[in-house]
């Protein structure tokens, strides 16, 4: 225990440097993801066709492994093996792949009544989508964006096997140097991360549904 | 440089550490782990929905998951088990059980009551109430959480390559030792293609076990003498 303690005390500024790096790996690919994601999920409901296709592609994409995806994506891109900008596509990738789904059915589960109203107000689609559609797909939309935020999170480490920065590398070193104490500090760290941002993408739900709060405090007794 | 030159070579499909060799190690340790992992899941997971006490435990098993970085996992036991088959095995299990677990109790949770009670009124007792009306019913969810582990388990098999097991992952951490980037594309697509094809079947067991009596309406409503209520109870599940 005493040696794990002057371990973590003696790379203190390590774990803070690969944990910032860490985070750069794996949030803008959500960030990314989601905005890939509201146009394509809103493009999958206009046609059968369309909406079949896009899950279908979507699925396909989620079920290769990512460290297969980490190796494929160069040769497709056209980008050196070990260059970063493969996690952060990968990882879009992934997001994408499970936001599309989810913001073609948030969307699809807008009732008709809301968005008949808002036309026969003189909305414009797009005026409409943005300002009716979209506001009432965010509990929906945000409990994808959670789970891709935890994964994407989680995913990050996956790439130090083929030697991508990021927490994953106290694994790959803690395992060659025999640190259990770098192994366990990781894992903690990621599941800190993943608690941390799908805290605060939970409390960004909240805040972007204010009427949602109303209803839960105000129409249903406690 | 060709991308596809090691998947072409006729030499990289014998021995022990061609593709043919490396694929059976791959499904051998995927399928090593499912049965290790049904054994304990269905049954834990079929009592907690039959009685549905400790439910929270399960979900919160099974989204705590995702946060679980798989590779950690791996060296924390490998680290403390030694190289080997049991190591990676053990790591794989503990990624295998939660969503089995999951999704039994669901399954299990979502049979409709009325055909628990239609069981219970027939004079079945609780174990036959489990074992053929709820876990039948519940068969498809049931599927679709092995459908998650085999992903789960195939995609950490391939990782495990780095501890030292074997399996297509071999190709990846081996090619990546050697900068031989062919090699490493080679293991990648096959891990790929399998994961794919896994899922398909997987995917198309799903649709089989639905049980006769919760088929689209169409193909019953044919059947049925009494039209009255039925539609609702078949739209429901």
């Amino acid at each position: 225990m005493d040696a794990a303690l002057n371990w973590l005390w003696a790379n203190l500024a390590l774990i803070r440097d690969l944990t910032l790096e860490h985070l750069y790996f794996a949030l803008p690919p959500v960030v990314i993801g989601l905005v890939l994601a509201i146009p394509l999920g809103w493009l999958a409901n206009r046609t059968k066709l369309g909406r079949s296709l896009t899950i279908n592609v979507a699925g396909l994409l989620y079920t290769v492994p990512s460290l297969a995806l980490f190796v494929l994506l160069p040769p497709l891109l056209g980008t050196r093996i070990l260059d970063p900008i493969n996690v952060v596509v990968a990882l879009t990738v992934y997001t994408v792949a499970l936001l599309v789904r989810t913001v073609a059915d948030a969307l699809n589960a807008v009732p008709a009544i809301v968005v008949n109203s808002a036309t026969a107000m003189g909305y414009t689609p797009l005026r409409r989508f943005i300002a009716v559609e979209l506001p009432l797909s965010v509990p929906v939309v945000v409990a994808g964006l959670r789970v891709a935020a935890v994964s994407s999170i989680s995913l990050v480490t996956v790439g130090a096997v083929i030697g991508f920065g990021g927490l994953g590398k106290m694994f790959t070193d803690g395992f060659q140097r025999d640190i259990p104490a770098e192994i366990v500090t990781g894992i903690v760290l990621v599941l800190v991360i993943a608690l941390v941002v799908d805290g605060l993408l939970l409390l960004l739900g909240r805040v972007l549904t204010p009427w949602d709060r109303s209803r839960r405090t105000v129409g249903r007794p406690a | 440089m060709n991308f596809f030159s090691y998947l072409l070579d006729p030499a990289h499909w014998t021995g022990a550490q061609g593709i043919p060799a490396r694929l059976v190690e791959h499904l051998g340790y995927t399928a090593l782990t499912l049965v290790i992992a049904l054994v304990i899941a269905v049954p834990i997971g079929a009592w907690i929905g039959h009685t549905g006490r400790g439910g929270f435990v399960v979900v919160g098993l099974a989204n705590g998951l995702r946060a679980l970085p798989t590779l950690g996992l791996l060296v924390l036991i490998v680290g403390a088990t030694g190289l080997g088959l049991i190591g990676p095995i053990v790591a794989l299990v503990i990624l295998a059980v939660p969503p089995i677990l999951a999704g039994t109790y669901a399954g299990v949770r979502n049979v409709d009551p009325a055909v628990v009670d239609a069981a219970r009124g027939m004079g079945m007792r609780g174990r036959e109430v489990l074992l053929g009306v709820e876990l039948p019913n519940a068969l498809p969810l049931i599927i679709g959480g092995i459908r998650s582990s085999v992903l789960q388990v195939i995609s950490t098999a391939t990782i495990a390559a780095y501890v030292a097991l074997g399996g297509l992952g071999r190709y990846i951490i081996d090619g990546l030792a050697i900068r031989d980037f062919p090699q490493m594309i080679a293991g990648s697509l096959l891990v790929a293609l399998l994961a794919v094809v896994a899922d398909l079947l997987l995917a198309a067991l799903q649709k089989l076990v639905v049980s006769p009596g919760l088929r689209a309406a169409p193909a019953t409503r044919r059947l049925r003498v009494v039209p009255s209520k039925a539609p609702d109870a078949a739209r429901a599940a």
